[in-house]
């Protein structure tokens, strides 16, 4: 324990700019979600709360803003006028809701992670934004600085409260994962439990994950297959090939869709202007007609 | 009118002060019995919180800061004008902070402990607080020496440790002169250690002088630091209302600004209920008063040049949070707090309210809850509307128990303040004395030359 050990450690967890100065090799976890195929069932929600061992908090919890769910779907109405943020005057059932499924966006460059008093949230070698539950204190700088506001505190000690799993369910929690207590924040993993299981997996023969192999809860479970989860630096995965058509760069700041105006591009990710570069491409809806 | 009457004599100094720590009025009793029962409602509320978890103070996602934060930063806040009277006036060689500075410096040192309990009530896990210090540990973990918060627990940590230092060092001469007064008793047994064998020598006086010089030198910087770096929580974010440049000179100014009305508050009451009047003069409450209008001014310009900054900016998540806090669920506390903050003060610009004992104390208190108001207003209404679309039509209000937690923590700083200022003497004896002994030799000098001058003609 020296201040040697200190700064030697540091340069492994801090760098200069996050995108470009650790490549990730030989995976770069990401996901790309086309909002057209979604039709905002929740069953990648439901999911989610299956694999994860998410907390069922009730109606009354829920409606105090305190539920727990780490993949959200938003609904959203489209509007008249872009700088008002009151519904459209016309119908709503002429024109459907937006959905949009929100998660932990794994940003490169994630400002929850410069933020935390005791570094319990890091950047792994692989792309994630990982969530030591163990050392969090519970200070929830993590959550003010994130823009996407998709970490969830647990303001309950919720595995002990009654009937956030009903008697018969216990029986269906999830081994690989543990049980988060009172005062710790967590958030949406990538699935990094089945992750870690696939790469254990593979170890002994000797290679790498191949598209595919390791599918998150969210994507499984997707009916109309919105969702694809893979590894970017393979050029053979499907997430590579569909960042690659829709021509969004992890590093860039704005992309192609944008810069263009009249583009058939749909690719784009969410508040890409603050530079946390996320890991989730989105493609936008082109559809106009209700679901 | 004058600082203080130049024909005191030092003996009846030493009496007056000694007096106020054996014979308060009966107003002390009533104000500690109020605040302990203050306590007791926060000691409630904590027990409650601490076992059934933070959702019972009705935060929420993403309302994920309230009120602990913004009264945190509150009683940081009220920290510093201690140190602005103690040390930089000193170093200025403002004499007329001599009867008032010791009360304003105890108030820094409590104000802070006060702070610090919201840092701990604020954790989730407050039992795991030690993690944000960097202790030596086997498993080779430090903290996250990027983040503010970190920076804050430190500077906090040092600014506290430095200002009881600074506390006590200022009042080793008073100590003796109360161990050589008091009565047998554990008060005597305390004065005489506490005093460390002073005994008034040339040589003491001298080292005396140099490391209370030193100390204040050190504490200037080390104040200026302490709220510039709880203005990075949130200028380091990248929150929009947050991400200002011009925060931590704002958050300082603002802080010298509650620091100096709560001086006059204390001032009024420790005049009345332990018998001051002479030394608490009416003159001295005047450059008090001027003062505290100087610093609201300063921080009513620097709050129009936020808002100035944030409305001529390109920034459009950050002037839609500025239109939420003046329009939205918000914007009866926003107004409260331009009403108290920049317009109340505008009282004091008159001669004659200056020295009005009950309208100051209306206006003092006004204008604390002006700046408590302040603190609210920069931490919530971000959260209302951040850049995130999911977080705009969330409606959220602090629970009892948040309320019921600030509350007592008044009560928690006015017991720790009272008791101090019944154990130990809250006027400076020493200075008093110097204080008079300069002025009685600066009122003969100009009466010797008056009658020169008279003689001449």
């Amino acid at each position: 324990m020296s201040v040697t050990n200190l700064l030697e450690n540091w340069s492994e967890f801090r760098h200069t700019h996050p995108v470009n100065d650790v490549p990730h090799d030989p995976y770069k976890w990401a996901m790309s979600i086309d909002l057209d195929a979604c039709t905002g069932c929740n069953a990648c929600s439901v999911a989610c709360y299956a694999e994860n061992n998410l907390p069922v908090v009730g109606k009354e919890k829920y409606a105090a803003g305190h539920s727990m769910h780490w993949m959200r779907i938003e609904r959203y109405w489209p509007v008249d006028d872009t700088t008002s943020l009151e519904p459209a005057t016309r119908e709503f059932p002429d024109q459907g809701a937006q959905f949009l499924p929100m998660m932990c966006q794994q940003c490169e460059a994630a400002p929850c992670e410069t933020v935390c008093p005791v570094g319990a949230t890091n950047h792994t070698p692989d792309g994630l934004n990982s969530q030591a539950y163990n050392r969090c204190v519970g200070s929830r700088y993590c959550s003010a600085n994130c823009p996407f506001k998709v970490r969830y505190f647990n303001w309950y000690d919720y595995p002990t409260t009654e009937n956030v799993w009903p008697a018969e369910m216990t029986q269906q929690l999830n081994p690989d994962i543990t049980l988060r207590s009172k005062g710790v924040m967590e958030k949406c993993t990538f699935c990094v439990q089945r992750i870690r299981a696939g790469e254990r997996s593979v170890k002994n023969e000797g290679r790498v994950l191949k598209d595919g192999e390791v599918q998150t809860a969210c994507q499984q479970v997707c009916p109309t297959g919105a969702i694809t989860f893979g590894n970017l630096i393979d050029s053979e995965s499907k997430v590579h090939q569909q960042w690659k058509a829709q021509r969004v760069e992890l590093t860039a700041e704005e992309q192609e869709k944008d810069k263009e105006g009249e583009s058939e591009l749909r690719g784009y990710r969410i508040l890409e202007e603050l530079r946390a570069y996320p890991s989730v491409m989105y493609m936008e809806r082109v559809r106009e007609s209700a679901i | 009118m004058k600082d203080i009457n130049e024909d005191i004599a030092w003996a009846k100094i030493n009496k007056d002060v000694l007096k106020s720590l054996e014979s308060p009025r009966k107003l002390y009793w009533v104000i500690l019995a109020v605040a302990i029962a203050m306590i007791s409602v926060a000691v409630g509320c904590e027990v409650y919180q601490y076992n059934i978890g933070m959702g019972v103070s009705n935060l929420n996602n993403p309302h994920v800061w309230g009120l602990y934060i913004a009264t945190f930063i509150f009683w940081i806040g009220m920290s510093h004008s201690g140190t602005l009277l103690s040390a930089i006036l000193h170093l200025m060689h403002a004499d007329w902070r001599k009867p008032i500075y010791r009360f304003a410096e105890a108030m820094t040192t409590f104000s802070l402990m006060t702070a610090g309990l919201f840092v701990m009530v604020h954790l989730g896990r407050l039992w795991q607080f030690y993690y944000s210090l960097p202790y030596p540990n086997d498993r080779g973990l430090w903290p996250n020496f990027q983040s503010p918060l970190l920076w804050d627990a430190m500077a906090i940590f040092t600014y506290l440790s430095s200002s009881i230092l600074f506390l006590f060092v200022g009042m080793i001469p008073d100590l003796a002169i109360c161990r050589d007064n008091m009565h047998d008793g554990w008060r005597k047994k305390l004065y005489t250690w506490l005093s460390l064998g002073w005994e008034g020598t040339d040589r003491q006086w001298r080292n005396f002088r140099i490391t209370y010089l030193t100390i204040a030198c050190f504490l200037i910087p080390l104040a200026v630091s302490v709220h510039s770096i709880v203005a990075s929580d949130f200028a380091m974010s990248q929150q929009p209302g947050w991400h200002v440049t011009s925060f931590p000179p704002y958050f300082v100014a603002g802080a010298l600004y509650s620091g100096c009305a709560a001086i006059i508050t204390l001032f009024i009451i420790l005049r009345y209920t332990f018998k001051f009047e002479e030394y608490m003069t009416l003159s001295i409450l005047k450059k008090t008063v001027r003062l505290t209008f100087a610093i609201a001014m300063i921080w009513t310009y620097l709050n129009a040049i936020e808002f100035a900054s944030v409305w001529y900016g390109h920034d459009q998540p950050s002037k839609d949070v500025l239109i939420q806090k003046a329009t939205g669920p918000y914007a009866p506390f926003w107004w409260g707090m331009i009403f108290c903050g920049s317009v109340v003060p505008l009282i004091l610009a008159f001669k004659r309210f200056q020295t009005n004992i009950p309208v100051l104390l209306v206006t003092s208190l006004l204008l604390n809850l002006g700046m408590w108001l302040e603190r609210w207003m920069i931490v919530a209404p971000t959260f209302s509307h951040g850049y995130y679309p999911w977080t705009w039509d969330h409606n959220q209000w602090p629970s009892w128990v948040q309320w019921g937690i600030v509350f007592g923590s008044f009560g928690w700083f006015t017991l720790l303040f009272m008791v101090f200022c019944k154990v130990f003497p809250s006027v400076s004896m020493y200075e008093v004395k110097e204080m008079v002994y300069h002025r009685s030799r600066a009122a003969k000098k100009l009466e010797a030359s008056g009658l020169q001058a008279k003689g001449a003609h």
